[in-house]
């Protein structure tokens, strides 16, 4: 009989782990459970071109029905799984029958961090496309929108409103944005970006309480201000989908626990991909969770690997790897920033219109870097990651690299 | 024997590629993908697919 593996998860890193099975020529059966309805889909473009109209829905499909059944995916969309029996090896549905497995991988993700301000009608979270739909919709009846954190996800809506001519601002706890991830002079750098964009921004101040209703809320702020505003998005982070599987024994510590080569340390059939994964870097030598599109990415690959070589498994030790873009800034941090490292900022935003802050934590070599607008100096800052370079080694390679650029007429 | 193909208009040099099979690929100057190569022996399809597809803009693909 056929060995079945069944994949939990319809996003990027189930879809991933699938199609990589394929390629590492796996011949059972494979089953995709997820819990949406909708076709798998690409979530980057959520917060960008799909929300400022430039992409279309169909432009970020992941796996269309053809396309799945050429690779011999079974598709079960819109069922959630509720539980594993572990002994059984079975994945318990909602409304479903339970499906037996042989190997299965937990790709569940993470959520939206709910509002903990109320969740009615024209408070937003953006996470899901129906979320972007939902959030879109309201953008169009203008107005002011507010934007609560300046993290990745609510930076580039703010960016992408600001770009279809809503008034936006937006307000974090942190006197400086992104200052959790860069140091000081970095974050301010991003605060300066928004503002320079005519983002209205309010920082190091946080958010009471949200009265009012669609159309005319106002957001009662920890300094004493009101802020008014027709739309509210509330973008404070994920948290990952991991409850619906502590029934079934598993460890699960702020996402399923496993080991270097993504097993479930309990259970060695059972996998975990993407943002729900918190795994042993061997390298680092500590658990890690990845909350990122290239981590779920290259970690589909290693479990389909893994899977189909059970005798010789691979272990993962990535380089973290991460893009933003906001507003004319393409932003992309490699590795480990910010926190106790020291730092070396190469070029200068106004100045050369790009820019590398090159982060060591052991005062030499290279252990992460934050680049702006410099495809360059990412990549060798990504080869330098995989190969080990010292921060004098790469300022030497890219300083020759900096012109001045011309001053902007606008 | 399959083949590597770029879409330069929608790369936008975020290097997966590069990392992923850095014989095959690479960016220019101006950070756009550069193919060093285009055939891909049955032997390396594995991985040259693999780095083909961690583009998160899809601007390669590699075809029978």
């Amino acid at each position: 009989m056929d060995t079945v593996t069944v994949i939990v998860g319809s996003s990027i890193g189930g879809v991933r782990t699938a199609q990589s099975l394929r390629l590492e020529g796996y011949e059972g059966r494979i089953v995709l459970v997820g819990e949406e309805e909708e076709l798998p889909y690409d979530k980057p473009p959520l917060s960008k071109s799909v929300l400022a109209g430039t992409a279309t829905e169909a432009s970020i499909c992941l796996l269309n029905r053809d396309q799945a059944e050429e690779s011999g995916i079974e598709l079960e969309l819109g069922h959630p799984a509720i539980g594993i029996d572990i002994a059984g090896n079975l994945l318990q549905r909602q409304g479903r029958e339970a499906l037996h497995f042989d190997n299965l991988v937990i790709a569940t993700g993470a959520s939206a961090r709910p509002s903990p301000w109320g969740h009615r009608s024209g408070i937003h979270v953006l996470r899901t496309l129906g979320d972007g739909r939902s959030l879109r919709a309201d953008l169009a009846k203008g107005g002011q929108l507010a934007v609560v954190g300046a993290g990745f996800i609510g930076a580039e809506a703010a960016a992408t409103a600001r770009a279809l001519g809503l008034e936006v601002t937006v307000v974090d706890p942190l006197p400086i944005p992104m200052s959790r991830i860069f140091n000081a002079e970095v974050g301010q750098w991003f605060g300066d970006l928004h503002r320079s964009n005519g983002v209205t921004t309010i920082f190091g101040t946080g958010v009471e309480a949200i009265d009012g209703e669609q159309g005319s809320f106002t957001l009662r702020l920890t300094n004493g201000q009101n802020l008014e505003a027709a739309t509210v998005l509330v973008g404070i982070g994920a948290v990952p989908n991991d409850a619906w599987i502590s029934s079934s024994g598993l460890l699960v510590d702020n996402g399923l626990v496993l080991d270097e080569y993504c097993r479930a340390v309990d259970a060695a059939h059972i996998y975990g991909v993407g943002d729900v994964a918190r795994w042993r870097h061997q390298k680092y030598g500590e658990d890690m969770r990845i909350e990122h599109w290239t981590n779920a990415v290259e970690q589909a690959a290693c479990v389909a690997y893994n899977i189909t070589h059970p005798e010789n498994p691979r272990a993962y030790t990535p380089v973290e790897y991460v893009w933003s873009d906001q507003h004319d800034w393409k932003i992309q941090v490699v590795g480990r920033v910010g926190g106790k490292a020291e730092h070396a900022i190469i070029g200068h935003p106004e100045v050369h219109g790009r820019f590398a802050a090159l982060y060591t934590v052991d005062g030499t070599n290279l252990s992460g870097a934050a680049i702006v607008n410099w495809p360059k100096a990412l990549l060798a800052c990504r080869r330098g990651m995989g190969a080990g370079i010292t921060v004098q080694e790469l300022r030497q390679k890219l300083e020759p690299m900096l012109t001045p650029q011309p001053l902007r007429t606008s | 024997m399959p083949v590597v193909k770029a879409d330069l208009a929608a790369c936008q040099g975020y290097a997966n590629c590069v990392v992923g099979a850095a014989d095959y690929f690479d960016l220019d100057d101006d950070g756009i993908v550069v193919l060093l190569k285009t055939e891909v022996p049955e032997a390396e399809r594995a991985r040259v697919v693999e780095a083909a597809r961690s583009c998160p803009v899809s601007a390669l693909i590699v075809e029978d």
